[in-house]
């Protein structure tokens, strides 16, 4: 039947008309992960018996004409970084290898109540640091569009399940680009919201003033649909906003007639890929015959972007990290003298590179004597950036550019060179630093047919604005439609 | 050489609220180890802190009371250290920005007030508890997180305190005031109240501050005064001797009565402070200042003064009856009551302070207790009775006693048992007929001119009255007999 192909909306729409049962959809995807799970490795748990479980409870609750939830039947994939009580979670870390939380995150227990279903839990880079999940404990996962490449990440799994047609619906987190920058280097959408917008409640913390948990989807209709149920105020966190969560798909195909898209300069720089740019131009165009106006704008403090985020993101990871000290739960050290020998022992032991390397360097920017002119210093620099938005938000609406510099390289190819990993996120972490709200979606692909994004950022709490024009490249273009072969 | 004591004390002070600081678990005392606990406190992956506003409301009202500023604009910040009852390795703390600083507490001591200068206050979040096996050579200790997340406020004053009676006089009003606002029962046994003191020795007349050593373990306001005198003297004596005194942290040890060195400070800690990122900092206006401040009963030094002119109570009734609030405001009721009726005020005061007190001594009971089984207006109808001298005053005791364990009214017990005084003469007589027959030697020793000894036959005779007897009519009967 197929029926992996479609997309979580078509899915919805034949469950509720009762043409096809949730069950039918849960075990033709799960026939599907069966054939391309072992070559794409985007999933880390699968939750099969209980997501079929639920998807009967569905389809009952559709038979006898009860009201559903949003989500009605819908088979959804979550980044293992997002707790769920009874589901092990491990933030693809040995050090959380066995570790089973005894409740669901907040935006778990949305889907739950929406009457979505579970299907399993995605691959990341160990607590989602990094950009093409090769720093995941358990191997990383492969880009559907060719294997011998990386799908992006953090949220690499969640990014490869959904371009491979392995979950309708799947959420990432975004704390530098994570879910944005994977989206784009595997050919879908990845929508991270306004800080605030989303409860982070459950997630497990990584840098708390960046995290942001946002919708990877098949098209942008999808990510609407999904981000009516993330978003909303969460008593359980403070950060989350009390603002009312407009109905995104409601307007979602008002047009671009009159926008005004800004253009960074400072996004087309040296080191951006020929074809990459490209793309990027040829979208803006589509833009300009939907009738909207491109202008050239400036970011000028874009260039600090990256250093201010490695001080920030990993200061705040070696606080959040500190946890994980083998003493309540998690991976305990086999051989120790002592609780301090311990600590050192489970972390030595408990964490891959990467993530030492922040927790050092997040370590050293908080010590006193360095935390003026590293972390302080990089709070200044962060309100820079942050006015550079509001400026340019004066004068346009929405602005673009490429989501990553590069599309999906090899696997190997940066793990050698931790900067050279660093600097895949130029484009994308200065959003995060200004707790922006950012979309990527596919936009062409290069000659060896290797998926390219462009990247929407709007104004705060403004998602409506950039699904709308987001949707409306979409509706022109048939690039999010084009499938890997795999 | 004489040396000035210079004290300073580091106060925290487990507030009163019903949940914990930044999750929803209850507070209470003596439950099962990890039971009072949930993902927030137990500091799982992926939770996330809400403040409880309560504990922040509490923390501002103490502060107000210690004549603090407060902070417009106050933040949480992350103090990190490794230690296994604080599940997080980092606690949710107040650094740069405290929500309040500069106020100051007024002591009394020998009769004469003192201002000791607060340097901040703070609100953080309380550690578990370790529990280390009995057995020596264990290999293990247990952890208890049920006081994880307890909202703590610490109170640190400035080093203006000059003796160890300085310091217990500190505690004590400090105590005093957190248990009239209701924030803090203040209890050291039960570790809601905790104090490190820090001590140094100055030359007399010179400025600058000496070495201070941190005394730690100290469960009691006894031990604060015991070991600040105790560690006062060993530094006076190394001083002496011409050695130096090292900053250090130091234990004060009960059973040998001594403080021994912990460790050394040299080291300092680098708690690696930075702000909570997962809490919204806090603005304080003036409404929410002025809506606590009428929430603020009147605090116990002001009340003493007023106390003392409403009601012409003496000061030593006025400190004794304002040790603790709820005695206050009953007595107070009680006397207000007295006023309307026109009972003699000292007639209440003196049955609080006797008769009262020793009900609560005795059966070892709360003054709530005593409260519900005798409301102020009973307490007023027994001053009345008193007044009236329907009963001798010594009587009042046993009347009271049935009153509380009972619930009736003076008047009904009196009347059940007969408890009325007897003034009456031919009543009396044939008691006091008896007694001097009985009692010829007193008699004697009276006759011969040993006029006290009359008062050993009033007992007499009150005695075989059951205490019933008019002591002023007998003394006046026996005279006459005698005479």
């Amino acid at each position: 039947m197929d029926l992996y192909k479609k997309t979580a909306s078509e899915i919805k729409e034949l469950v509720l008309k009762k043409e096809i049962k949730s069950v039918e959809v849960t075990e033709d995807l799960f026939k599907r992960i069966d054939e391309v799970e072992p070559k794409i490795k985007a999933y880390l748990t699968l939750n099969k018996e209980s997501a079929l479980a639920q998807a009967k409870k569905i389809d009952e609750k559709i038979a006898r004409n009860e009201k559903t939830g949003q989500l009605a039947g819908i088979p959804i994939a979550l980044k293992d970084n997002l707790c769920t009580e009874g589901i092990k979670t491990t933030c693809a870390s040995k050090i959380l290898n066995n570790f089973i939380p005894p409740y669901d995150a907040s935006v778990v227990k949305r889907i739950k109540e929406e009457d979505g279903i579970i299907i399993g839990k995605t691959n990341l880079d160990e607590f989602a640091m990094g950009s093409s999940t090769e720093n995941s404990a358990f191997g990383p996962s492969r880009n559907p569009w060719d294997p011998a490449r990386v799908p992006g990440g953090s949220s690499g799994g969640s990014a490869a399940a959904i371009a491979a047609d392995l979950a309708f619906l799947a959420l990432g987190s975004d704390t530098g680009g994570s879910i944005r920058q994977p989206a784009a280097l595997s050919g879908i959408v990845g929508l991270k919201p306004t800080y605030g917008r989303v409860s982070r409640y459950g997630l497990v913390a990584y840098a708390s003033s960046l995290d942001q948990i946002g919708p990877m989807t098949k098209d942008v209709r999808d990510a609407a649909l999904f981000l009516n149920v993330l978003a909303g105020q969460d008593p359980a966190d403070s950060t989350s906003v009390p603002l009312e969560t407009p109905d995104h798909l409601e307007k979602i195909s008002r047009g671009v007639k009159g926008l005004k898209i800004g253009v960074p300069k400072e996004f087309f720089v040296a080191g951006l890929d020929k074809e990459v740019k490209e793309s990027i131009d040829q979208g803006l165009k589509v833009y300009e015959k939907l009738g909207a106006e491109i202008s050239q704008i400036s970011l000028p403090h874009t260039e600090h972007g990256i250093a201010t985020y490695y001080l920030i993101a990993p200061s705040e990871a070696s606080s959040n990290l500190a946890r994980y000290d083998g003493i309540h739960y998690g991976h305990q050290t086999k051989s120790s003298k002592g609780l301090i020998d311990m600590y050192s022992q489970s972390r030595s032991e408990g964490f891959g590179d990467e993530v030492k390397r922040r927790i050092m360097l997040g370590t050293f920017s908080l010590s006193s004597g360095y935390y003026d002119a590293y972390y302080l210093r990089a709070l200044k620099v962060r309100q820079l950036i942050k006015q550079d938005f509001d400026e340019a938000f004066k004068k346009v609406d929405v602005i673009m550019g490429p989501t990553s510099p590069i599309p999906a390289f090899k696997f190997g190819e940066k793990a050698a060179n931790p900067l050279q990993m660093y600097l895949c996120d130029v484009f994308t972490v200065t959003t995060n630093l200004a707790g922006l709200p950012g979309i990527s979606i596919p936009c062409g692909f290069t000659k060896s047919s290797l998926p390219i994004g462009l990247q929407i950022l709007g104004r705060p709490f403004d998602e409506t604005t950039l699904l709308q024009t987001a949707y409306a490249f979409e509706q022109k273009t048939e690039f999010h439609k084009t499938k890997p072969r795999i | 050489m004489g040396y000035e004591i210079i004290i300073g004390l580091e106060v925290h002070v487990q507030l009163k609220t019903k949940s914990k600081m930044f999750c929803g678990c209850l507070t209470g005392f003596g439950a099962r180890q990890n039971t009072q606990v949930c993902p927030v406190c137990l500091g799982l992956p992926g939770v996330l802190p809400v403040i409880n506003k309560q504990s922040f409301e509490y923390a501002l009202k103490a502060a107000l009371a210690l004549n603090c500023q407060i902070a417009d604009f106050t933040k949480f910040d992350r103090k990190h250290y490794y230690y296994p009852d604080l599940p997080k390795n980092y606690q949710i703390s107040q650094y740069d920005i405290p929500f309040s600083h500069d106020g100051y507490l007024d002591i009394k001591v020998d009769g004469k007030t003192k201002r000791v200068g607060i340097t901040r206050v703070h609100l953080e979040e309380d550690a578990g508890k370790l529990i280390h096996p009995e057995e020596k050579e264990s290999q293990y200790s247990l952890v208890d997180l049920n006081r994880t997340g307890m909202p703590l406020m610490e109170i640190v004053s400035e080093p203006d305190m000059n003796s160890p009676e300085e310091a217990h006089a500190y505690l004590t009003s400090l105590k005093e005031i957190m248990r009239y606002l209701g924030v803090s029962d203040c209890d050291m046994e039960k570790g809601t109240l905790r104090c490190d003191a820090n001590l140094s020795l100055r030359p007399k007349g010179k400025k600058e501050l000496g070495v201070k050593s941190e005394i730690k373990n100290l469960n009691s306001f006894k031990f604060v005064s015991k070991a600040l005198a105790y560690e006062a003297k060993r530094q006076a004596e190394l001083l002496e001797k011409g050695e130096r005194i090292i900053q250090e942290t130091r234990l004060w040890d009960e059973a040998k009565e001594v403080t021994r060195s912990m460790r050394s400070k040299e080291g300092a800690h680098d708690y690696r402070y930075f702000p909570e990122p997962d809490l919204e900092p806090i603005r304080i206006d003036e409404k929410w200042l002025a809506d606590i401040r009428k929430t603020m009963p009147e605090l116990p030094e002001a009340r003493r003064s007023r106390l003392i002119t409403q009601y012409g109570i003496s000061n030593y009734e006025a400190n004794v009856l304002t040790q603790e609030k709820i005695i206050i405001d009953y007595t107070e009721q009680a006397l207000l009551k007295a006023k309307e009726q026109n009972v003699t005020l000292a007639s209440v005061t003196n049955l609080t302070l006797g008769p009262v007190f020793k009900i609560i001594n005795k059966q070892k009971i709360e003054f709530s207790e005593f409260t519900r089984k005798v409301p102020p207006e009973n307490l007023v109808s027994l001053a009345n009775e008193l007044d009236k001298k329907t009963i001798v005053s010594t009587m009042s005791g046993v009347v009271l006693d049935e009153m509380f364990t009972s619930g009736k009214t003076a008047r009904n017990i009196i009347k059940e048992k007969g408890l009325e005084q007897v003034s009456d003469k031919n009543a009396l007589e044939p008691i006091i007929e008896e007694v001097i027959k009985n009692n010829q030697k007193i008699v004697a020793d009276y006759k011969g001119g040993k006029k006290s000894a009359i008062m050993a036959l009033v007992g007499q005779v009150m005695r075989a009255s059951q205490g019933k007897a008019n002591p002023q009519k007998v003394k006046e009967l026996l005279t006459k007999h005698l005479g």
